[in-house]
């Protein structure tokens, strides 16, 4: 299906001249392609929030959705495509092989070009993991192509082209990149950064497989070993629904004991700014903002934290922040929606103490007894 | 054994500002630094020299001031500078810079000895995309190993390398083959003082600077912006949030009036918070 949008006028003058008519090469890629993340038998979140996007992008160009699995024979990929059909994929490329079972960049790198080439999307997206940087990285320069990082918005302009904006020189500024006269347009998004789109019930679409053209014999790259972080750790900081975070405002490594103690008692994850890494008070995956995480909880609490622009792109979305800063013109009170001008060292333990109150009728009668 | 290390010179960027009404970047008077990712990197580089023998050689691509960035890593050890500068590599993208760095590397490669291992960063702190690692290492058919957090071993003879490398939710130990590119995560080690000797040599050292055709580009076209896939096409400030955070008057509360206040706001704008908060023992 053409879209009506291709027949639009081209843009005016400005940086859009640059764009010339696309090479023939070029001119039968179509599609929305969403790579579905899938390592250790689990699909990664960001899979579904960007097709979430892909669902936006391939409506307003009037082309289809793809999910692209690559994965070892078995349940797993097939679970992961009936998820995506879920998250409004269209339809599924999938290329099944035992040597891509665990995650390595020669069979994926080869996987994904090859699919690119035999059946050309448009636009094709993935997220900013570690695998989806080391897979983009690879397949954009094999594919001579343009790659925009850590994208926040998505969008195509008025003549079809991926308009795709990221913040740039430490989030201090935005800009919006344009891949020209190359396909597929290739970008990768954070974890977080887009919504949640809500999961449906259409579990059925067309799959396609395709058959990795590499033995096992090929790679060099052999897994020894995977040693994961475990249930209990820092994973789960980027899709916590509460989250609170420490700063320098803390003052003493003792005192960040008092934000983890109110974290605990409200069932949430905690987090700090960057230089509590930076000294070693916690370890660097708790640590949230441009460089670390990003993080969209329903409610974020800020203890000594200034909130410069490296920590505020990490918290932005969540929908209620609440800072505790002892400095009344701290930034972190320009984007924060509730705020109080008091020691953190002395406001956290009542915190704890009254949330325990308010929030365990059988804790009160602990206390009380 | 022969190693070479990307370093990229990069505004400090928790000094830049931004200008209110052109939206631009006011560099003036910003200092530059080595990109802290790559110091990771190059200590990395160092140590595996000081144990296996060989030499260390620095890159960088820049303007003629990024010599200051290449001393520097010579102040802290490494052997040879090498400064890839031609203004036709202006505007380059990653995809332009992979190119441009992968032919500088093939010929420090020709003129000084193949590298076994070459390092850059995990990513740079002013472009922050984490592309040109696994974009230089294509362009020379390397093997990659990203996210590396640590060396476990190194075995020149039989060509092996064992590395522990961050993905999700995990560590995950490889090995592979030399040569390879590995790109270095940040924490693993400090970066030395260099020693005084260090210094001296560093502060005698020629650069070696080549342009353009010096590496061996003679296609100009995958260089700088005409190389660039990517183009900008509008740079602005992130929007403002149009109010300020409400404020919860101090004025002589203890501190259990103040977190009563809070946690009333957070159930005032959040209801249903209330429900799903847990309550988690001790
Ligand atoms: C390239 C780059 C990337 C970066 N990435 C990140 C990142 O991912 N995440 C990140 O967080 N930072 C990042 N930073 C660092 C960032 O610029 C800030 O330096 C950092 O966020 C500041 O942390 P902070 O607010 O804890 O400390 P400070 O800026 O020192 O602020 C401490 C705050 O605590 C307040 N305070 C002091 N005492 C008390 C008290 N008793 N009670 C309450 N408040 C008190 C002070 O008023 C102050 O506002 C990055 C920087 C660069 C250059």
């Amino acid at each position: 299906m053409l879209s009506t949008n291709r027949e639009s006028p081209p843009p005016a003058a400005g940086r859009a001249a640059m764009k010339k008519e696309l090479p023939d090469q070029f001119k039968d890629h179509r599609h929305v392609w969403v790579f579905i993340e899938l390592e250790r038998d689990q699909v990664h979140p960001v899979s579904f929030e960007l097709l979430g996007e892909g669902r936006k992008l391939a409506d307003k160009l009037g082309v289809q959705l793809a999910g692209v699995v690559l994965g070892p024979p078995g349940e797993a990929t097939w679970f992961a495509i009936a998820e995506a059909f879920a998250y409004g994929a269209d339809l599924a490329y999938l290329v099944e092989a035992p040597l891509l079972a665990d995650y390595r960049n020669e069979p994926f790198t080869k996987a994904l070009t090859d699919l690119v080439t035999n059946y050309k999307p448009e636009i094709l997206l993935l997220g900013a993991t570690t695998l989806g940087r080391d897979l983009a990285g690879s397949v954009a320069t094999t594919l001579l192509t343009g790659l925009t990082a850590d994208c926040t918005e998505l969008d195509v302009d008025a003549d079809g082209s991926l308009a795709a904006t990221r913040p740039t020189f430490g989030g201090s500024l935005l800009c919006t990149i344009y891949t020209l006269n190359c396909r597929p347009q290739m970008a990768t998004v954070r974890p977080r950064v887009m919504a949640m789109p809500p999961r449906g019930n259409n579990k059925i679409g067309r799959v396609i497989q395709h058959k990795v053209s590499m033995i096992e014999e090929e790679i060099v790259t052999k897994v020894l070993g995977f040693l994961s972080d475990g249930q209990s750790a820092t994973a789960n900081l980027a899709y916590a629904d509460v989250v609170v975070a420490g700063g320098l405002g803390l003052g003493a490594v003792e005192n960040v004991k008092l934000m983890k103690k109110l974290a605990r008692t409200i069932g949430a994850d905690y987090g700090c700014s960057r230089p509590l890494v930076q000294k070693g008070w916690m370890p660097a995956d708790r640590q949230i903002g441009q460089t670390g995480k990003t993080i969209r909880p329903k409610l974020y609490i800020a203890a000594g934290i200034s909130g410069a622009i490296q920590h505020r792109v990490g918290v932005e979305g969540a929908d209620l922040i609440l800072a505790i800063n002892t400095d009344p013109n701290a930034p972190i009170f320009d984007f924060a929606h509730l705020g109080v001008v008091t020691d953190a060292i002395r406001l956290l333990p009542s915190l704890t103490e009254l949330f325990t109150h308010r929030l365990s009728p059988h804790s009160r009668d602990k206390l009380a007894n | 054994m022969h190693i070479v290390i990307c370093i990229k010179q990069v505004p400090d960027s928790a000094q830049i500002r931004v200008h209110p009404v052109t939206n631009t970047i006011m560099r003036q008077g910003v200092p530059t630094i080595i990109n802290p990712y790559d110091l990771f990197a190059l200590e990395e580089a160092l140590q595996l020299r000081d144990r296996h023998g060989g030499e260390v050689t620095v890159l960088t691509m820049g303007p003629p001031m990024a010599e200051d960035a290449l001393r520097k890593a010579l102040t802290y050890g490494a052997d040879r500078a090498v400064l890839l500068t031609d203004r036709h590599f202006a505007g380059s993208d990653t995809l332009a810079t992979s190119f441009a760095l992968s032919r500088a590397i093939a010929k420090i490669g020709e003129a000084f000895g193949t590298p076994d291992i070459v390092f850059t960063g995990k990513q740079t702190i002013d472009g922050d995309t984490a592309q040109v690692g696994p974009g230089i290492a294509k362009r020379l058919d390397l093997l990659q190993l990203t996210y590396v957090a640590k060396i476990v071993s190194v075995d020149i003879n039989g060509r092996e390398i064992t590395v522990e490398r961050r993905s999700e939710g995990g560590t995950q130990t490889l090995m592979s083959k030399l040569p390879c590119l590995i790109t270095m995560l940040e924490g693993t080690n400090e970066i030395r003082r260099g020693s005084l000797d260090d210094a001296l040599r560093a502060a005698r050292s020629q650069i070696v600077k080549w342009n353009a055709a010096d590496a061996g580009i003679e296609d100009l076209t995958k260089c700088g912006l005409r190389g660039s896939p990517t183009v900008v096409k509008r740079v602005f400030a992130p929007p403002e949030r149009a109010e300020k955070a409400e404020q919860i008057d101090t004025a002589e509360k203890t501190p259990r009036d103040l977190a009563e206040e809070l946690i009333a706001g957070i159930f005032l704008r959040q209801p249903a918070l209330e429900s799903e908060l847990a309550f988690d023992g001790e």
